[in-house]
């Protein structure tokens, strides 16, 4: 009889969180080693296709106003900070909605995470720590490519693009987490998609300044947290920074990303430990 | 009373109760498993087996009642509990992007086991389940007697002093199972307590010490395979088989004329069981009365006919 299955008193303790989420390192470092070659398109190649659409190619036809572009002295200057805000959004919901259903309902990794010390929230934390890295990688090569073009007015705008645009992905994140973690059936994806992503993407003042919206659907706009993101993001890299405004970005992101720990957390829950 | 270790339960419940908004799927159930001992769940069904183990595995909030496993509260004490436990889950939950090996490694760093340690741990494990040469397979390359083999394998990585087994062998070929039941008889040599959940009878008598019949959330039954047979049956059993019955009849009328033959006379479409301690002189007096069935069989009482009396013939999806 081997050693390995003999009885003996086995890894005794609870866990504080710096332990559980050290435990979880192998198993994203794997995922990513899996992974990483496919989420190169989506990551890099699908924004910089609409950099140079968006920006360069139709961005030609539009006057550089600033009085119209939010600061901005060129279309170019004013898409790409939100682009990359808005990129962080649809990155951050690819990693927290069918990734998080397979690991709940389709591999049931998660069960089988849970038949051991680890608890639901360290399961949520490190997931989520995956994302945020998801995250940093992408935005930060982004940041960091479009630098030399004349993006940003000041030394510390791509910094604090950066830091904005994380804020923005994980808020996004910790909801999307919550509402994956409950639903059923890959269907309801569809309709986050469809009703929620695309049009946040589309009317959240990425593309065109929410003015343009009217009264009423600036303030709808405004409403949306991914107009937040795009704010916090713009006003840090044209360094045309309202600091009030960029305090209530940050708060209600902030908030968002708190309550939506908790959403996440007890959406695992209830659905896995019942 | 209970005071050394050594003799203190691995496993305490009473009046446990698991309930899931106004259905209670555990009714108040009494168990005790002692260390090194090997304990069945054995239930239809429904019956509550598989919310019984996941609150004994510490992963589902106990509804009512007071459970202590390994002497902790899994209310309070769940992760200390988990890193003591193996759980075998009935579906093999896998994860079919990693190879074997990695399968091992991964798990067994989520107990905080060192790289070196887990690595080592992994190899001998692969050897035990006989999957040594499969450690770079992919998972789902694998037979469904080999997935289940990995999962045990898994299941021991932490060194567990508790192995929870759901159902191990459903699904497996008889082969499979044989080789399944070898490497769980090793580990119960080995002073490892087994719990385990089957709708096998033979598994049950093959495996366990000792075990309970649930029904509809409670235990209708308690004791050793043996105990069992000798409380709830007959030594033997006479089979009488008279084909089907013909549409809107019955064998019953067959059954009058035997039943005072055995302790009980079971009515089944095509046959008569007649529960004896002698088999062989039923058959002989149901030649002498003139009956003529078109075979018969005399056997022992399994643990199936116990089941089988216990939680009734009907069908439960």
């Amino acid at each position: 009889m081997s050693a390995a299955t003999t009885a003996s008193t086995a890894t005794p303790g609870t866990l504080t969180r710096g332990e559980a989420l050290r435990r979880q390192v192998d198993y994203w470092a794997t995922v990513y080693r899996r992974t990483w070659r496919g989420s190169v398109v989506s990551s890099f190649a699908t924004p910089l296709f609409y950099v140079l659409a968006m920006g360069v190619l139709l961005g030609g036809f539009i006057d550089g106003d600033p009085d119209v572009l939010e600061g901005a002295t060129s279309y170019f200057r004013f898409v790409v900070p939100g682009l990359i805000a808005a990129h962080a959004m649809q990155t951050a919901v690819g990693e927290t909605t069918y990734p998080v259903m397979g690991m709940v309902k389709w591999q049931r990794i998660y069960d089988s995470m849970l038949a051991t010390p680890l608890q639901c929230r360290d399961l949520v934390g490190a997931h989520l720590l995956f994302v945020l890295f998801r995250l940093a990688t992408t935005c930060a090569v982004y940041d960091l490519v479009l630098a030399p073009f004349g993006v940003y007015g000041s030394w510390w705008g791509p910094f604090a693009a950066f830091g904005a645009q994380l804020l923005v992905g994980m808020a996004f994140a910790v909801w999307v987490y919550g509402v994956s973690a409950r639903l059923r059936s890959e269907e309801g994806f569809g309709v986050l998609f469809r009703l929620g992503v695309f049009p946040l993407f589309l009317f959240s003042g990425a593309f065109f300044p929410i003015a343009n919206l009217g009264e009423v659907g600036a303030w709808v706009a405004r409403c949306t947290p991914l107009w937040h993101g795009v704010n916090l993001s713009r006003m840090f890299a044209l360094d045309q920074v309202t600091w009030w405004l960029a305090g209530v970005n940050v708060a209600v992101l902030a908030v968002l990303l708190l309550a939506g720990w908790r959403w996440a957390v007890t959406g695992l829950e209830r659905r896995l430990v019942s | 009373m209970v005071t050394d270790q050594s003799s203190e339960p691995m496993i305490s419940a009473r009046g446990l109760t698991k309930s899931f908004g106004d259905f209670e799927a555990v009714k108040g159930i009494d168990v005790e498993v002692r260390r090194g001992e090997a304990f069945g769940f054995l239930g239809p069904n429904g019956a509550g087996k598989s919310s019984t183990m996941r609150m004994i595995a510490a992963t589902s909030p106990v509804s009512g009642g007071e459970l202590r496993i390994l002497g902790l509260d899994p209310a309070t004490d769940g992760p200390a509990i988990r890193g003591r436990l193996g759980v075998c889950p009935q579906d093999d939950t896998l994860d079919t992007e990693l190879d074997v090996f990695d399968n091992l490694f991964i798990y067994g760093r989520y107990f905080g086991l060192p790289r070196e340690e887990v690595r080592a741990r992994a190899d001998e494990l692969l050897e035990f389940v006989q999957l040594t040469d499969k450690a770079h397979a992919k998972v789902d390359d694998l037979s469904g007697g080999m997935k289940r083999r990995l999962t045990i394998a898994r299941s021991l990585v932490n060194r567990p002093d508790l192995l929870l087994l759901d159902e191990p062998t459903t699904g497996l070929d008889p082969q499979a199972r044989h080789v399944l039941w070898d490497r769980l008889f090793r580990l119960k040599q080995a002073g490892v307590t087994l719990v385990l959940t089957t709708h096998y009878m033979d598994e049950a008598e093959q495996l366990c010490d000792r075990l309970v019949v649930m029904d509809k959330g409670r235990i209708v039954a308690e004791g050793s395979p043996l105990d069992l047979i000798r409380e709830h049956s007959t030594r033997e059993v006479a089979e009488l088989r008279f084909g089907i019955a013909r549409e809107g009849e019955t064998h019953e009328a067959l059954a009058a004329q035997v039943a005072n033959l055995g302790d009980r006379v079971e009515v089944l479409p095509d046959r008569l069981l007649v529960y004896s301690e002698d088999g062989d002189a039923v058959v002989a007096a149901v030649q002498a009365r003139g009956l003529r069935p078109v075979a018969t069989l005399v056997r022992r009482s399994t643990l199936e006919d116990v089941f089988l009396r216990l939680t009734g013939r009907t069908l439960v999806d």
